[in-house]
């Protein structure tokens, strides 16, 4: 915690012909201060685990011993059944492409939605500069409201599939990615900018060629970390709602004993695809941002 | 030197130019392939069919008014008056809303702008304004209808069923009921409900009531009868809302700080400058990889099969999951530290426990806050989803509502709530940001 906020005040300053006293009686303070906030998120967290315990339908100290009970009891049906488990993967290629298509497709119209909305929303920049709290809070109410709620609204409306998945997460990308374009957009140089509008450059060409460029590799680090958030968020989505391989795993989930291999082949799956795309992605990004190894 | 270099360096100009033009025109012609590709295989197309607009023409009446059922049971001929067509909105005997009248047996319903609806024992009959009268009777069981040629579409005839459908309100008639339903707009009940004697009164006589009129319950106080009313409304049922609101934030806020601390002793051990042993380091390293790799849907699934759906299941499975996040980066905060306070601390011969607390923790702890206030912002997201599989929270309530496809007003007030609770927490996280890094 810093330590300044908790200096004398104005006007309470500490004698200076006593500095030894002086400093002993802000440590105390600031160790009280401490020990009383310390006290307090004890507190918090204590009572608060118990609440949940209290309100949960099974115990913690019930529950711990059978933590590992499903894990091995899916594993061991899965290991007599290997056999299966090649073929298990096969089978569930197409809706994990499916699942990766969804989290692409909603990273892209999401990322260009938020390119403009960034720039609409970065002050100095904006093409209307009145309008640039009318932006930010679009993209603040477009952050807020979760993938799930839009998600299954879009469900009703147009039935399964997974184009409601798509437009739920690519309206929620938009908004966190305009946030994060925008921030980076505000510490570009102007002079780019001054250069094109000095020869008489629309506005979009001054974004196009001054602003971008710039801002290029660091967009696309940003999109890239958020493609990772987004595939996981489409398989829950799957999950909750339908299509992609989440769905794929609720069905074998809720079949129960006897379809455990597809668990856990569906269980392997995802896990590699995730670590995967986070390698990936993670590398590119390292080299985006730090620059190529020459 | 210069003559042989310029030709060549020209040349290399011009082919990257080229090669750039090139990628100017691939990379968006490969996009919009992609994009093409994934409108096929969604089959979106398709999607033209199977959307249902009337469903979405219900959901955007339902979000901003409520309707009212009074139907008539034609063999006892009782009429009852729901809200919504709830047994709990039910209109107890003797009461009714101002628009419908009832005397001997003749049931007047006024849907307003002309329309007027009528029950009696002969039938019923509905006069729709420019247009004339509809008039319903039954005869050998089936309703026959009256009503000037043309039929215009908006009344269906069926052998067994004639349905109304007006801007005013919707009217069906059936062997064994007739129904209509008007709608109005507004969350009807939100305050009170029918059973409540501070139902139907003006913000006036509530405020006169609690204030200095008489006891209604000679036993407690207006405004503390006022007030459990309120919270035990059973239409909208306030306190329970409230109380899951409270469990996804609680969900969210156990998940981050335990994370937090399991994460902060743990990533001393991933971190290099801190754990010579590459052997250990890479250990903790690939426990941390492993456990953000199984993704908090997993976990979630997993630990409610331990311990039963509730906020406490959904708390653990965020606390494993940001452990992984955390681990990661807090190691990448440590490695990162100034070496000269270690150093500093060191000299005056103290071990690695206090050279880690005033060494190591004052430099990292604004970015850790940073991390963890960020986290416990889009955790009170995540709970909401979470809250939806394990079965606690806000996330229940709105994934029930929305799947019993009943009560869209009801789904309107979840995500307004949801909406506001996620702003609140966003700005709850920056404020204490603000006041704890940069001690403003």
């Amino acid at each position: 915690m810093v330590d300044v906020a908790f200096g004398p005040e104005q006007g309470k300053r500490p004698d200076l012909s006593n500095t030894r006293e002086a400093y002993l009686d802000m440590v105390r303070r600031k160790r009280m201060y401490g020990g009383i906030l310390l006290v307090l998120f004890i507190a918090l967290m204590s009572s608060g685990w118990m609440l949940a315990d209290d309100r949960n339908a099974g115990g913690f100290w019930g529950g711990l011993h059978q933590v590992f009970d499903f894990p091995s009891e899916v594993l061991s049906e899965a290991w007599e059944k290997r056999a299966n488990l090649p073929g298990i993967f096969i089978d569930h290629i197409p809706a994990l492409i499916e699942t990766i298509n969804i989290a692409a497709v909603a990273t892209l119209i999401g990322g260009v939605a938020a390119m403009a909305l960034s720039l609409l929303a970065t002050r100095g920049l904006a093409r209307w500069p009145r309008l640039v709290p009318v932006f930010r809070r679009t993209l603040d109410a477009l952050r807020a409201i979760p993938e799930i709620v839009i998600a299954l609204v879009l469900i009703y409306i147009l039935g399964g599939g997974p184009v409601p998945a798509v437009i739920a997460i690519a309206l929620h990308t938009g908004g966190a990615l305009g946030k994060l374009f925008s921030e980076v957009a505000e510490n570009a140089d102007p002079k780019p900018v001054e250069g094109l509008a000095s020869v008489g450059a629309t506005w979009s060409q001054r974004m196009w060629l001054g602003v971008i460029p710039q801002v290029a590799p660091n967009w696309l680090s940003y999109a890239l970390l958020r493609f990772e958030i987004n595939v996981r968020a489409s398989a829950i989505l799957g999950f909750v709602g339908e299509g992609g391989i989440g769905h794929d795993l609720k069905l074998a989930m809720q079949w129960g004993q006897g379809r455990y291999d597809q668990v856990v082949a569906i269980f392997l799956l995802l896990f590699l695809t995730i670590v995967l795309i986070d390698q990936m992605s993670d590398r590119y990004r390292h080299r985006l941002t730090k620059g190529k190894p020459a | 030197m210069m003559t042989t270099a310029t030709p060549s360096l020209a040349q290399t100009v011009t082919a990257r130019f080229a090669a750039r033009q090139r990628m100017a025109f691939a990379i968006p012609a490969a996009i919009i392939a992609y994009l093409l590709y994934a409108a096929i295989s969604f089959d979106v197309a398709g999607l033209a069919q199977r959307a249902r607009f009337d469903n979405a023409a219900i959901l955007l009446s339902d979000f901003w008014q409520h309707k009212t059922h009074v139907s008539r049971d034609n063999r006892s001929g009782t009429v009852t008056i729901a809200i919504e067509g709830e047994g709990k909105g039910t209109y107890p005997p003797g009461m009714m809303p101002d628009w419908v009248t009832m005397a001997d047996g003749v049931t007047t319903i006024d849907l307003g702008t002309g329309h007027i609806v009528t029950y009696d024992d002969a039938g019923a009959r509905m006069v729709v304004p420019g247009y004339g009268t509809i008039d319903i009777r039954p005869e050998n069981g089936r309703p026959v209808v009256t009503a000037p040629e043309p039929i215009p579409d908006w009344i269906s005839v069926s052998e067994n069923r004639v349905g109304v459908t007006t801007d005013a309100g919707r009217f069906t008639y059936t062997r064994s009921k007739v129904e209509t339903f008007k709608y109005q707009p507004g969350w009807e009940l939100w305050f009170f409900t029918l059973d409540s004697p501070f139902y139907g009164k003006s913000v006036f006589e509530l405020a006169a009531l609690a204030t200095v009129g008489e006891r209604v319950d000679p036993a407690r106080s207006n405004i503390g009868y006022m007030a459990s009313e309120f919270w035990t409304n059973k239409m909208w049922r306030h306190g329970d809302v409230a109380w899951a609101i409270f469990e996804t934030i609680l969900m969210a806020f156990l998940g981050t700080m335990a994370a937090a601390i399991v994460a902060l002793p743990l990533s001393f051990l991933a971190a290099r400058n801190f754990m010579p042993l590459g052997m250990f380091r890479g250990a903790v390293r690939r426990v941390f990889d492993f456990i953000r790799g199984v993704d908090g849907l997993i976990w979630t699934i997993i630990l409610s099969r331990a311990f039963g759906p509730g906020p406490m299941t959904g708390a653990i499975a965020i606390a494993l999951t940001d452990t992984g996040s955390f681990g990661k980066t807090f190691s990448e905060a440590l490695e990162n530290i100034d070496e000269k306070q270690v150093e500093g601390i060191r000299s005056t011969g103290a071990n690695a426990v206090l050279r880690a607390r005033f060494g190591v923790i004052p430099q990292v702890m604004p970015i850790l806050l940073a991390q963890v206030l960020y986290y416990l912002e889009s955790n009170t997201r995540s709970a909401t989803v979470i809250g939806a599989i394990v079965g606690g929270g806000i996330g229940l309530l709105l994934t029930q509502a929305i799947q019993t496809q009943k009560d869209w007003e009801e789904v309107a007030y979840y995500i307004t709530l949801i909406v506001l609770m996620v702003m609140a927490m966003d700005s709850l996280s920056g404020w204490l940001r603000r006041k704890l890094i940069k001690g403003e």
